[in-house]
């Protein structure tokens, strides 16, 4: 990798110049910039826009282990390089219920590759050690209750992960959760839907650290066309509770979408279009070309 | 329907000590706060009560007889036994008493679909007809192994009218029609009601679905204190997700004299994969209490926290997870939980079939070889109350390989 980042991010960078050094960051994670951050660079402190590109932080996700460990390394520095600011490293999980087809049968393959909560801790630490980009894992509840949440957190802070989500945890059966990864500085990223409650967006802002994760659409993971009405409303109730960046997710796949969500959120979160898309091209050098160029052409910088 | 259901778990939050609660994505909570405050306002509702055990009455055919096996106690040499005939329900199994309790509440609460999941097919089968009779639109979802095994449910759901969906994902049973219906729900939370079909699931499904069916335990104690005068020496009863058993259980659970027994599926042997039995073994067998399907029970799975395929013969014990409160009572030692194999249960199957005339189902056979263990190395004053949840119809197609 021979520059791991654009814009604005080479000033925050340029603190760190050989890989020896980037070692030591790795062992003190505060000195990376936080999710928040990350998701508030495009905004000018007085709150408008930079440009009419690169508007919006670009959140990737992408599974784990999809076909096997060494190519999500391959592929998560390549999207860092076409811009994405933060990666999501999903954890596979043999019933994930909030996934549409794409991401089930992408965690069928990482499955069958014997992908592991272990194992997507190490590559994280290895993605670390190569990238500064932000690194949020996004798992189901159950692997990370049978490593236990303490060692899991303890393992993620010192792989040098920033965040994470846990689909099917809310703030209801969280506490515990949440004073184990603050303890060890990991952002605790929520969900929050168009049909929660203004009550449930209070509790999820109070709860969430990093950014807040707002699904877009009633229903699973998977690409669609549209931005539904209703999210534009969903983002100025939750505003109301909390001044963390808000990023957009289920369903996003498409340049326009993008642009609108641009307007009104600190993030997008793109995640079946890029798994699909890996999937397409045989994940090879062609699928890295491939979904780079996809961030690339959905960043609104052009391919 | 709330008389006799009011033990004090679970709490506010849906917890059995330790177990159930909530853990669903964001997208669901709304939908199931909405189903919570629904279902309670509908318990307090004189008109919905009355409305459902007309029902139950009149168009199921409760209450349903408790019967002294007399043949079968001569033959086994032991316990008095009596069979509580949830078999001769309308559909064929005990299902249809959660299926019309909550396809009221569906209708009451304006959905104009419901959807389900289903294993053996009973459920789906009870919902479709539910559906039918209340004029609502039904989706059943089903593992695609479950509907070669239990083809005949599968034309009685499509002669309702249901839309049955084959689930092609994971191991294509109970666990994956599940996951489907989850998915189905999530999509279209306005007009939909997920009418799940046990005592599993995210809070408020495991209270509701006991409640509605308690009706189980409560008619049996009536009919077990005329007919002998005093509460029985042991409830035997099979545990897939859990309703059957906790549906006869939960009348009793305050009475320290009534021992009771949940029969989970041994499958073929004790290695994971090869069986259903999520409390009757010890942990080796790879069940250990985590998160599946929205709450917080014992569950078969691996060391890293990936749900095991389950086994059994038969399609509705053959689920990775348990309804929390079953394992709550587990860990109070409360119900003693063990398990039967596929043989023990075919054979049982037989065994009743030929000393009473009464074929059950392969679940309910369960319950019955439990029965065939137990009832010999009892006294002949003592008495034992066995579940025969449903009856065998659906069946014949294994029963007739074991035949042969």
């Amino acid at each position: 990798m021979a520059t791991l980042t654009i814009g604005k991010r080479r000033k925050r960078s340029t603190r760190r110049t050989s890989s020896k050094r980037s070692r030591a960051a790795h062992a003190t994670p505060k000195r990376r910039a936080g999710l928040a951050a990350r998701l508030r660079r495009y905004r000018r402190p007085s709150g408008r826009k930079l440009s009419r590109t690169q508007q919006t932080a670009f959140i990737a996700y992408v599974t784990a282990g999809d076909p096997n460990l060494r190519f999500t390394e391959q592929l998560v520095l390549r999207l860092a390089e076409a811009g994405a600011d933060v990666i999501e490293l999903g954890v596979p999980f043999s019933d994930p219920i909030a996934d549409g087809p794409v991401i089930q049968r992408a965690s069928e393959r990482a499955l069958q590759a014997g992908t592991t909560l272990a194992g997507v801790l190490k590559l994280a630490a290895r993605i670390r050690r190569k990238s500064d980009v932000g690194l949020v894992l996004f798992s189901y509840y159950n692997p990370v209750l049978q490593m236990g949440v303490e060692r899991f957190a303890q393992r993620a802070a010192a792989a040098g992960v920033d965040g994470v989500l846990i689909t099917d945890l809310t703030p209801e059966e969280a506490g515990g959760y949440v004073a184990v990864l603050r303890r060890r500085k990991l952002d605790t990223v929520f969900l929050a839907a168009p049909t929660s409650t203004n009550e449930r967006l209070r509790q999820i802002a109070r709860l969430s650290r990093g950014f807040v994760y707002l699904i877009a659409r009633r229903g699973v993971t998977g690409a669609r066309q549209d931005v539904p009405d209703d999210v534009r409303a969903v983002v100025r109730r939750l505003r109301r509770y909390t001044t963390l960046p808000v990023a957009v997710g289920f369903g996003i796949a498409h340049r326009d979408q993008v642009a609108a969500l641009s307007r009104i959120v600190e993030g997008v979160v793109v995640g079946s279009a890029l798994v699909e898309c890996c999937q397409r091209h045989g994940h090879g050098p062609e699928a890295l070309d491939a979904a780079a160029a996809l961030v690339r052409e959905l960043k609104g910088a052009g391919p | 329907m709330a008389r006799g259901a009011t033990v004090s778990l679970p709490d506010a939050r849906g917890h059995f000590g330790a177990f159930g609660g909530r853990f669903v994505p964001e997208t669901l909570m709304a939908p199931l706060e909405e189903l919570e405050r629904a279902y309670r306002r509908a318990r307090r509702d004189r008109q919905f009560v009355r409305r459902l055990n007309a029902l139950l009455t009149d168009f199921a055919g409760r209450p349903t007889p408790l019967y002294l096996a007399g043949r079968l106690t001569r033959h086994l040499g032991g316990a008095r036994i009596y069979l509580k005939r949830e078999d001769l329900l309308h559909t064929g199994a005990h299902k249809i008493n959660n299926c019309l309790g909550q396809g009221l509440l569906a209708a009451r609460m304006g959905k104009p679909r419901v959807i389900a999941e289903t294993g053996a097919g009973q459920h789906g089968v009870a919902t479709a007809t539910v559906a039918a009779h209340l004029e609502l639109k039904c989706t059943v979802y089903m593992g695609e192994e479950d509907m070669a095994r239990q083809r005949l449910n599968v034309v009685r759901m499509k002669m309702l009218g249901a839309e049955v969906v084959g689930v092609s994902s994971g191991s294509r049973t109970l666990k994956d029609a599940i996951n489907e219906a989850m998915r189905d729900w999530v999509t279209n939370v306005e007009t939909t009601y997920y009418l799940l079909g046990s005592v599993c699931g995210a809070h408020p499904y495991p209270v509701m679905v006991r409640d509605f069916q308690t009706v189980i335990g409560r008619e049996t104690r009536e009919q077990i204190l005329r007919a002998e005068k005093r509460l029985p020496d042991a409830l035997v009863a099979c545990v897939g997700g859990g309703s059957n058993s906790i549906g006869l259980f939960h009348p009793f659970l305050r009475e320290p004299a009534v021992k009771m027994v949940g029969v989970e599926a041994g499958g073929r042997g004790a290695a994971l994969g090869d069986h259903a039995a999520r409390l009757a073994q010890s942990r080796r067998n790879g069940s250990r209490p985590g998160v599946l399907h929205g709450t917080f029970t014992y569950v078969l799975q691996d060391k890293h926290g990936q749900i095991a395929a389950t086994h059994s013969v038969s399609a509705g014990l053959d689920y990775p997870g348990v309804g929390p409160e079953h394992a709550y009572l587990r860990d109070t030692k409360r119900v003693q939980y063990t398990s039967v194999t596929d043989e023990e249960a075919l054979e049982a199957a037989r065994v009743l079939s030929q000393q009473e005339g009464i074929i059950p189902a392969l679940e309910a056979a369960h319950a019955v070889a439990e029965v065939i263990k137990r009832a010999p190395k009892m006294k002949p004053d003592q008495v034992v109350v066995v579940n025969i949840s449903g009856r065998g119809d659906k069946d014949m197609d294994i029963l007739a390989r074991h035949l042969s």
